[in-house]
């Protein structure tokens, strides 16, 4: 088991045609996942690398192909639009890699949403990856192992670095899911250490925040309050200044709020064996859930 | 992207946000022309992208001609150092002088994101003047908020709620209920990321007036935004940070000494830590992003070579989409035209990790590789100290 995507889940990518989309695609297929259609308007009827069709709108590639998760990698402005043409056509799922998104198009967005019953992941995420079954992103697929840590973070690199890491251990992975950079996600840490309590293949997690707002004290609270399985955490921009965006939209400190080190008391007060290093998350991991 | 106050105040002029008359001033004469238009007293105000400025000694009063000439002539091209720009200051190019006025009392008003909800929060509170973070600090209940409806917006009773809640009279109360609602139009439409009016002051005719304005915006929004991008004002800024942007490269300057180069913001935000962890400090955060090419590569370490206080730099780089042996030999490519002249440590991991760790160790040139994360920062900091 993992969650929210395995072998049956059949995906659409919207923006197959631009470069990232159609990059990404083929690594997708190759990983083999089940990619059955593409979406790129004015282009119905092409066929992506001879094998995947392509439709002008998600609707018309759900009723055609039963795709029910969809990944987006159009540009930023018109991000929002497919968030929600995927959110309309009633998908399971939509996993949003577009970095750059405008915040109030992103606030609107999960306004829209409020109600519905198709998940977000993202946007400005690597994905989410179920090891040998489904690949849905821009993560290298090659440094996973199919196994039972379930791995949630708010970066990219970060999170191969750490996945790479337990992969060496031996210890593979459920499910990795990148919730993304932004101030504002349609997925939460909360919503993904949920699933990963409830799913039982899953036997421990690694979490990986950053500075910026307050989800990693409300995963804090979450594990505190509900999980039995050992979590492991690691919170980076422990050095970072306040003021100033580190990179991702939502990793800045402000008005003293946001900190490192007030995520890490946190995550401490719950139970959550902290890496003390980026290099050690994966030892850490090991250690802790041997007790 | 931060804007001055002059500009602040002139986007909210165009929602009918209630401001004052004022004239921008770039040399003594002008300050003395526009004092004299503008009468005494009048209020000269340094125009820099940085909070605190009254208590740095940037906003004086001046009730003659002969102080405004005097305080004209202090002010401009002065390092105003406020509790916000740190020890070197930030150059005063302009002023803004501004009307007097009469002061009943003084309040706060700021927008903000509320991430956790998704929602823009609208705040109110009775310390006007006063630096909110403090004010929220130690007495919470000071602050009022209300929180916007995307869907909606704003509602004419919510601002209700803020104005009664300030305990206003009522023909006050009336009077700022349009001020409100006006501050959120400009907040969505601007794309704002904060809106702060600190001090919204009640004159003595019992008038409302944004006696200041601070607005930053949204990055990823500016694309739709020309007439804000347009008031950008690159004298404010790091030049190296400037440079970094024009080259897609997301850097930020701090105060160590060994340089770090990193594929993504998290990993950089990691490494920056890790060499503090082993016992350096990080002179700078630059994440190269996602697609990182061979000219990528090179300008970054341009900018990073760059900063005299750079004794070591350490390349991070995980390869998921960017490719290790496409950044090995943007490493060589920048090494062999810019020359070397302080340590150089690479780690390289994931994709096309061996032909890239072949492609340094075939440069010939003096690169130091480095096992993994840690081994790289230990190497970067003792190669920083021994220099």
């Amino acid at each position: 088991m993992s969650i929210w995507v395995n072998q049956n889940t059949r995906l659409m990518v919207q923006g197959i045609t631009g470069s990232a989309g159609a990059f990404h695609a083929e690594q997708m297929l190759d990983y083999g996942t089940k990619l059955v259609a593409g979406v790129t308007p004015g282009k119905q009827g092409q066929k992506f690398l001879d094998r995947v069709p392509v439709f002008h709108s998600v609707k018309a590639a759900t009723r055609e192909t039963k795709a029910n998760a969809s990944v987006i990698y159009v540009p930023a402005a018109f991000a929002a639009d497919a968030i929600l043409e995927a959110v309309n056509a009633e998908l399971d799922l939509v996993v949003c890699i577009t970095e750059g998104i405008p915040v109030l198009d992103m606030v609107k967005v999960k306004r829209a949403m409020a109600g519905s019953k198709t998940r977000l992941i993202g946007p400005n995420c690597p994905g989410i990856i179920t090891p040998d079954e489904c690949k849905i992103g821009i993560m290298p697929g090659s440094i996973h192992k199919k196994g039972h840590v379930g791995v949630v973070s708010r970066s990219g690199t970060l999170t191969y670095e750490a996945v790479y890491q337990l992969t060496q251990l031996g210890l593979g992975q459920s499910t990795c899911v990148g919730i993304g950079g932004d101030p504002v996600n349609g997925t939460n840490f909360v919503d993904v250490l949920k699933a990963f309590h409830e799913d039982p293949d899953t036997h421990g997690v690694v979490m990986i925040g950053e500075i910026g707002g307050t989800a990693e004290e409300e995963a804090a609270e979450f594990v505190r309050a509900h999980m039995k399985k050992p979590v492991v955490g690691f919170i980076a921009g422990s050095t970072a200044p306040e003021g100033r965006r580190m990179g991702h939209a939502g990793a800045v400190i402000s008005g003293g709020q946001g900190t490192a080190k007030d995520k890490i008391q946190a995550f401490k007060k719950a139970g959550i064996a902290i890496a003390p290093t980026p290099a050690e998350i994966g030892v850490t991991y090991r250690e802790h859930s041997r007790k | 992207m931060k804007i001055h106050e002059y500009q602040a105040k002139e986007l909210l002029r165009q929602y009918q946000v209630p401001t004052l008359q004022g004239i921008l001033c770039s040399s003594r004469d002008q300050v003395i022309q526009a004092a004299e238009t503008l009468g005494y007293p009048c209020v000269l105000k340094a125009q820099i992208h940085a909070g605190g400025r009254g208590k740095g000694g940037g906003v004086k009063l001046a009730k003659t001609k002969d102080e405004a000439e005097k305080l004209g002539e202090a002010l401009l091209g002065m390092q105003l150092v406020t509790p916000q720009t740190g020890p070197e200051g930030q150059k005063v190019h302009a002023l803004w002088v501004e009307q007097g006025c009469a002061i009943s009392k003084e309040y706060y008003v700021g927008l903000v994101l509320d991430r956790a909800r998704g929602q823009i929060c609208f705040m109110a509170s009775t310390e006007g003047g006063m630096e909110i973070e403090e004010v929220a600090k130690h007495h919470p209940e000071k602050i009022l908020k209300e929180w916007a409806d995307p869907a909606i917006g704003f509602m004419p009773y919510q601002a209700r709620n803020l104005a009664y809640g300030l305990g206003l009279e009522d023909t006050v109360s009336k009077k700022l209920v349009p001020v409100l609602l006006a501050l959120y139009q400009a907040y969505v439409h601007l794309d704002a990321a904060l809106l702060e009016i600190n001090p919204l002051v009640l004159t003595a005719q019992n008038n409302w007036i944004a006696l200041d304005a601070k607005i930053d915006f949204d990055d990823n929004a500016l694309f739709r935004q020309k007439r804000v991008m347009e008031m950008h004002d690159p004298t404010q800024e790091d030049p190296r940070e400037l440079a970094a942007q024009h080259h897609g490269l997301s850097y930020i300057a701090l105060d160590g000494n060994i340089g770090c180069m990193v594929n993504g913001a998290g990993l950089a935000m990691a490494t920056m830590d890790i060499i503090k962890h082993v016992g350096g400090e990080p002179a700078n955060f630059l994440d190269v992003g996602g697609g990182a090419t061979q000219q990528k590569v090179t300008e970054a370490l341009k900018i990073i070579l760059q900063d005299k206080a750079v004794k070591a730099v350490l390349i991070n780089v995980f390869g998921g989409i960017a490719k290790c042996d496409v950044i090995a030999s943007g490493v060589v490519g920048a090494v062999k035209e810019l020359g070397l002249h302080v340590p150089l440590i690479v780690r390289l991991e994931g994709t096309h990790v061996e032909a890239g760790k072949e492609i340094l160790k075939k440069s010939g040139l003096a690169i130091i590789p480095a096992d993994d994360l840690l081994d790289g920062a230990k190497k970067a900091v003792q190669a920083a100290r021994s220099v």
